[in-house]
């Protein structure tokens, strides 16, 4: 499996990178899909990825704990963030959220100073604007492969329930859906919380990959580049944003062998995607229509897959 | 069962409604007529939680609901339709109705993920009773297509049956017969009437007269956010401040 990786240009550092960003484009698929916009992610997978190293490399506990701890934390800041933000739509909950991201970036920034004048010595924590270096890489490759197959699960699952019924009903008409007993606020608090627990986890694993963390790894860049992997795969089901964010992280690798002309390509193949396929990659509609048009042609999608 | 004592309505200097005050009584169906832009859709907004009152009190079975949010409104058993159709366009007809349920779920997320038996017991209870209320309302055929790709006429009617399937105990219709040809709204009538039978409040506003004799027991006139008159469907058609207000404008119209 790896060698046939590995011959189209993915080495294992690539696959697991590529994993990692699958997992934060289902993080924010979530949101996305049940009609909010939010670019909180890179600030929930910051707070994952500093409670997670602090506690694998501080406090010398295993890799699960370091995981667990940063989900939670993720979680429950959400809560205090997501009841007044939430009430923001389209474009507002956007720029509320960058400002979220930022701050998180920010306090990191200064933390360790913060901590010293309340508790009168310094205390070294998250070492401000130099990052934290040498973290143990402790992340392996089917910690994400079982990670983003259970995460899968747990949407598929939720998208079969009540619960993911609300989530579809309030993306396609708010009011009509508060209408008939669906708690508006809950659900997309709930769901809010849900995606930063997803993205503090791969905050976490991307970390112990990475072996060094500093925070402007988790600025607006970041934010935007997690948005792409749900847009370019596709948001209407599960399983775009786990292409997309494959995809993404795969592409420059694979190009490669191009050289200088590496970054053109890679430009040229993602302007192609969103004119010809505007719903993202895993668009079933998409996807049917353009069998149509190439009817008589033999695997059209496979065609379509290699030119990748 | 449900009381409108003095409510008011204002969007700035616009009195959208004003000291409107009316009962519906249990087990009847009530209409509210009134020209366009009196403030029929904005009553029904205000008690479906969707918008509130600026005064005034709207009480359901004595509690006051008139600051619920919409959510708890439903749960205490008030469902409506729309004047412009709002059903969840992109789902089937099936999904659409068990949306409408979702109130009577009581399966956690828990439940959802491991696949429990308490999950799949109630996922089937939601789809017998969604389709049941699917082939009453002729819709059994087109169960698995798009909402948004129906007829005109489906949509309608299966906009009543998702608000119905929320098992309500007062059903608000928002201009039901709209659009709809004079066999259409004769059997929309019928089945208003057969709700009745079981037991179901209504309030239904309609410009469609035909319907209105037909169906209701009492009628509210509503005419720049007043209640003009009230009484029963005999009453009205000879009332002359409504011939004036409304059904004198329409003879210079349509008619």
């Amino acid at each position: 499996m790896m060698d046939l990786l590995r011959s189209i240009g993915i080495s294992e550092p690539v696959l697991q990178f590529m994993l990692v960003n699958a997992i934060l484009g289902l993080s924010v698929y979530l949101t996305l899909y049940t009609g909010m916009f939010s670019l909180a992610n890179a600030g929930f997978m910051a707070v994952g990825a500093y409670a997670g190293v602090i506690v694998t490399q501080n406090l010398q506990l295993p890799l699960g704990v370091g995981l667990i701890v940063g989900m939670l934390l993720a979680g429950v800041i959400a809560i205090p963030i997501g009841l007044p933000v939430l009430r923001l739509r389209d474009i507002y909950l956007a720029i509320a959220t960058i400002g979220f991201g930022e701050v998180v970036r920010i306090i990191i920034l200064n933390f360790d100073t913060f901590a010293s004048t309340i508790t009168g010595k310094t205390v070294t924590l998250t070492q401000g604007a130099l990052g934290i270096s040498g973290i143990p890489k402790m992340t392996q490759t089917w910690h994400l492969i079982l990670f983003l197959i259970v995460a899968s699960y747990g949407i598929a699952r939720l998208h079969r329930s009540r619960f993911g019924r609300a989530m579809t009903a309030i993306r396609q008409d708010e009011q009509a859906a508060a209408n008939m007993g669906i708690d508006v606020v809950y659900t997309k608090n709930v769901v809010f919380i849900l995606s930063a627990v997803l993205a503090a986890a791969a905050g976490v694993l991307k970390a112990h990959l990475t072996r060094t963390i500093d925070p402007s790894d988790y600025g607006f860049n970041s934010a935007v580049e997690i948005l792409t992997f749900a847009v370019l795969g596709g948001t209407t089901t599960l399983i775009g944003p786990i292409i997309g964010g494959l995809v993404l992280t795969a592409l420059p690798e694979m190009l490669r062998g191009l050289k200088d002309y590496r970054t053109i390509v890679n430009g040229v193949i993602l302007l192609a995607v969103i004119i010809y396929l505007p719903g993202g990659l895993a668009n079933p509609a998409v996807w049917s229509r353009l069998f149509k048009r190439l009817r008589g042609g033999r695997k059209p999608i496979n065609t379509g897959d290699t030119s990748l | 069962m449900l009381e409108l004592n003095k409510v008011s309505r204002s969007f700035g200097g616009l009195q959208a409604l004003k000291d409107v005050t009316m009962t519906v009584p249990k087990n009847q169906i009530i209409g509210l007529i009134g020209p366009n832009g009196a403030g029929k859709t904005t009553l029904i907004n205000n008690i479906s939680g969707l918008d509130h009152p600026s005064s005034g009190r709207v009480q359901f079975n004595n509690v006051d609901i008139s600051r619920l949010p919409p959510h708890q409104i439903a749960r205490l058993g008030i469902a409506r339709t729309y004047q412009n159709i709002r059903l969840f366009g992109d789902m089937t007809a099936l999904e659409n109705l068990l949306i409408s349920q979702h109130r009577r779920g009581k399966a956690s997320i828990l439940d959802t993920l491991i696949f429990s038996a308490r999950y799949r017991q109630e996922e089937r209870d939601l789809r017998e009773n969604a389709t049941r209320w699917l082939s009453r309302f002729q819709l059994a055929g087109v169960i698995e297509s798009r909402a948004g790709s129906l007829p005109y006429g489906d949509q309608r009617r299966l906009e009543m049956a998702r608000a119905l399937a929320t098992q309500p105990e007062l059903l608000l219709l928002d201009e039901p017969a709209a659009g709809m040809n004079p066999v259409e709204t004769r059997q929309l009538g019928e089945q208003i009437l057969r709700l009745k039978e079981e037991g179901m409040t209504t309030l239904v506003i309609e410009h469609d007269m035909a319907l209105i004799h037909q169906v209701c027991d009492a009628i509210y006139v509503l005419s720049f956010g007043q209640i003009i008159a009230c009484g029963t469907p005999e009453e009205i058609k000879n009332n002359p401040v409504v011939i004036e207000a409304y059904l004198g404008q329409e003879d210079h119209g349509a008619a």
